[in-house]
């Protein structure tokens, strides 16, 4: 296919993708929560209340945009796109399969962090602009955290582009063919504390897109919804969008760096269009498997204490990563052949 | 921390209004909150926003009358309430008590105590984040609610005491589903105490979290699971038996810590408190009468002063009646638990975090309505 009808129609893709996918973690958020409390979730709307998003879809958009009194009105609106629109973007780069990528970016890993970030500048600038107290104790909480989080996140990310030498997704998947021992997360002879980087990794992307038990910037029992006290309608509905897709990213980048991306457990690749949804099928296995732990997470554990998040990612996730940083390049320099 | 705050004077800081519309208090309470960051430095609690003026319908309402008042002071143990108000009026116009009614009464208060604490065990958990214990919190209460209509007739605002006796006795069927209950209660309290309390996320949020001291307890009139959770050993049922208490062998949790921790585990105990309660009080049921024989038609109780605490589930819930011989009360004092638990959330909650303080606020267990009356 000729390249820029490639790319407009990848972005169509990813579009339908990121909103669809929205709508439908919700659905699986809620009936995940029902099963874990032991109720049924949504059931009314379709079968297995299968069109419930729609009709919340639907609700959102017949809502007014209200503007609160004293809100900052450019602010106000442009907010829940910064989040939004960043995560759609980062979208571009990632490969659900060998070939099924936008653009294979030199520097995709970079592009997706520095979109990243602007998620919490979206965060701060919506809870500033709706003049609301609550809103503004979420929305400095949520910078502290974005920064504390982001160091280990990034230390343990340079770690793997020192093993993998590249900041290329799909280079870095490529370096994880073979059977599922070839995976990173299981890749001991690399670094010892593999494991131990995923993990740090996974908490971080959690405390990132404040999922709990991190979620300290809509602590609903505390600041009645952070950041959204204020939003109406589709703002909210935007601001949730966005924060689904976020999910997504993070979770995809956890699986791409160390669960070996489109790469399926067995050394067995067809060729040609079955080889896409081959890589498509594990991919996206092995991404709503993570999806789901987040949602188990959530309706499982209470909230943390701010300080004890604070102190988890300075005094443990920091050094750790730190550690495994330099074990790794210990490890590289000492063994090079592997 | 506490220090530094007041000391700089020159800091700048913003009041927030906690409530009257908030999730964390549970109801129409509005806190005001000085903050400095998200460190508190003064919270006042604003009260009155459901007051009903119970107290005075009590004194335009004869003594029968005001007995579906009782349960709609403290909606979650409604029956302690129900049987306080019903032991001061038996207190002050002599009435006797059949033993089989007072065995029903104890037996459906202790039930009723392990809901209420239930319901609080969830709606903590909620106020920490944590959601999904609230749903298994009430899948438990709803077999007491079960229990209790089938014999008060009503799931929540009950009104089953009657002067002198109660007002249905109980059937087989009761006694079979209560002894079953229990049963079902003693398999998921270890599964609580696993999943819950043992979790660490759980307990780095309220261990030395919200501490209360025994002097500060005693200064405000702190009483039930508060004052034990800092150690002050006292429960009415106990140190001033009423009705058929001194009968039964059951302990009071008593924790010296005074911090959050502390009060949840008082909480937790007693409902294997209540149990034991509940258990002996089947075992020796004894038969007879619900009600006085001759079937008491008009109170009037003698012209006098007269007091009678019970402990609810919250703490010592008191009646004080003033009456002036004639068929209503002279004047009628409640003196509710969390009204003197909630006093003290400005001084204890000084200098702490926003969600701290919040953690404190849900394991003080505050029920609005009683407060405001």
């Amino acid at each position: 296919m000729p390249e820029p009808f490639r790319v407009i129609l990848f972005i169509v893709f990813v579009m339908a993708f990121a909103g669809l996918n929205a709508a439908y973690l919700v659905w699986c958020e809620r009936k995940g929560a029902g099963h874990i409390q032991r109720r049924i979730g949504p059931k009314e709307v379709g079968p297995f209340g299968l069109l419930q998003p729609i009709a919340d879809g639907i609700k959102l958009m017949t809502k007014q945009l209200f503007l609160p009194k004293g809100a900052d009105p450019i602010l106000f609106m442009v907010a829940p796109l910064m989040v939004m629109v960043p995560a759609i973007m980062s979208f571009m780069v990632i490969p659900f399969s060998e070939t099924f990528v936008a653009r294979e970016v030199n520097i995709g890993l970079l592009m997706i962090f520095a979109f990243a970030s602007v998620n919490v500048l979206g965060l701060l600038l919506g809870s500033w602009g709706s003049a609301n107290k609550y809103a503004v104790i979420a929305g400095a909480r949520c910078v502290s955290q974005n920064i504390a989080y982001e160091i280990p996140m990034l230390i343990t990310t340079i770690t793997m582009v020192m093993v993998t030498n590249t900041m290329n997704l799909n280079e870095i998947v490529r370096a994880q063919s073979g059977w599922f021992f070839h995976w990173h997360i299981f890749r001991l002879d690399i670094s010892l504390l593999m494991p131990v980087a995923f993990l740090i990794f996974f908490v971080c992307s959690l405390a990132e897109t404040n999922r709990a038990p991190f979620d300290m910037a809509e602590a609903e029992s505390e600041l009645i919804a952070g950041t959204y006290t204020e939003y109406p309608g589709m703002g909210f509905g935007v601001f949730f969008m966005g924060e689904y897709a976020n999910i997504v990213i993070g979770c995809a980048l956890s699986v791409i760096l160390f669960l070996g991306g489109w790469q399926s457990p067995i050394p067995f690749n067809p060729a040609g269009f079955l080889g896409v949804i081959w890589g498509l099928f594990w991919f996206l296995t092995k991404l709503y498997a993570l999806i789901f732990t987040v949602i188990w997470i959530r309706w499982t554990y209470p909230r943390t204490q701010f300080y004890e998040l604070l102190n988890l990612s300075w005094k443990v996730l920091i050094p750790i990563s730190l550690f495994n940083l330099i074990l790794t390049a210990l490890q590289i320099k000492i063994f090079p052949w592997l | 921390m506490n220090g530094l705050l007041q000391q700089d004077v020159n800091q700048e800081t913003f009041v927030l209004n906690l409530g009257p519309q908030h999730p964390a208090t549970h109801g129409v309470l509005r806190v005001k909150l000085v903050m400095d960051g998200e460190y508190i430095v003064e919270a006042e609690p604003v009260l009155g926003y459901i007051h009903r003026m119970h107290e005075k319908m009590g004194e335009n309402r004869t003594w029968a009358q005001f007995l579906p008042n009782c349960g709609r002071m403290d909606y979650l143990s409604a029956l302690s309430y129900n049987h306080g108000y019903v032991a001061a009026v038996e207190r002050a116009a002599g009435i006797e008590v059949p033993e089989r009614a007072e065995y029903l009464r104890v037996i459906t208060v202790e039930l009723n105590r392990i809901s209420s604490h239930l319901l609080w065990f969830g709606a903590f958990v909620l106020d920490l984040g944590g959601f999904t214990p609230l749903l298994y919190a009430f899948d438990d209460r709803e077999q007491i609610l079960d229990l209790l209509e089938s014999v008060t007739g009503s799931r929540l605002t009950y009104c089953y005491f009657r002067f002198g006796g109660v007002y249905n006795d109980i059937d087989d069927a009761f006694i079979t589903g209560t002894r079953a209950f229990i049963k079902r209660l003693r398999k998921r309290l270890p599964m609580y105490d696993a999943l819950v309390t043992k979790n660490i996320i759980l307990i780095k949020r309220l261990k030395d979290i919200g501490p209360i001291s025994k002097d500060m307890a005693r200064r405000y009139g702190a009483t039930g699971p508060v004052a034990r959770g800092s150690g002050i050993n006292f429960d009415v049922r106990k140190h001033e038996p009423y009705s058929v208490y001194s009968e039964f062998d059951f302990d009071i949790p008593v924790y010296e810590e005074g911090d959050s921790m502390a009060r949840y585990m008082v909480r937790m105990d007693e409902m294997e408190q209540s149990m034991r309660i509940i258990e002996q009080a089947l075992d020796k049921l004894p038969e007879g009468e619900i009600q006085p024989k001759k079937a008491i038609k008009l109170v009037k109780p003698e012209k006098g002063d007269y007091y009678h605490a019970v402990e609810a589930a919250r703490g010592s819930f008191g009646v004080r009646i003033v009456s002036d011989g004639s068929n209503s009360a002279y004047r009628l004092k409640l003196r509710s638990p969390t009204y003197s638990n909630l006093s003290l959330f400005g001084e204890a909650s000084r200098g702490m975090l926003l969600p701290d303080a919040l953690a404190l606020m849900g394991s003080l267990d505050l029920v609005i309505p009683e407060i405001d009356r």
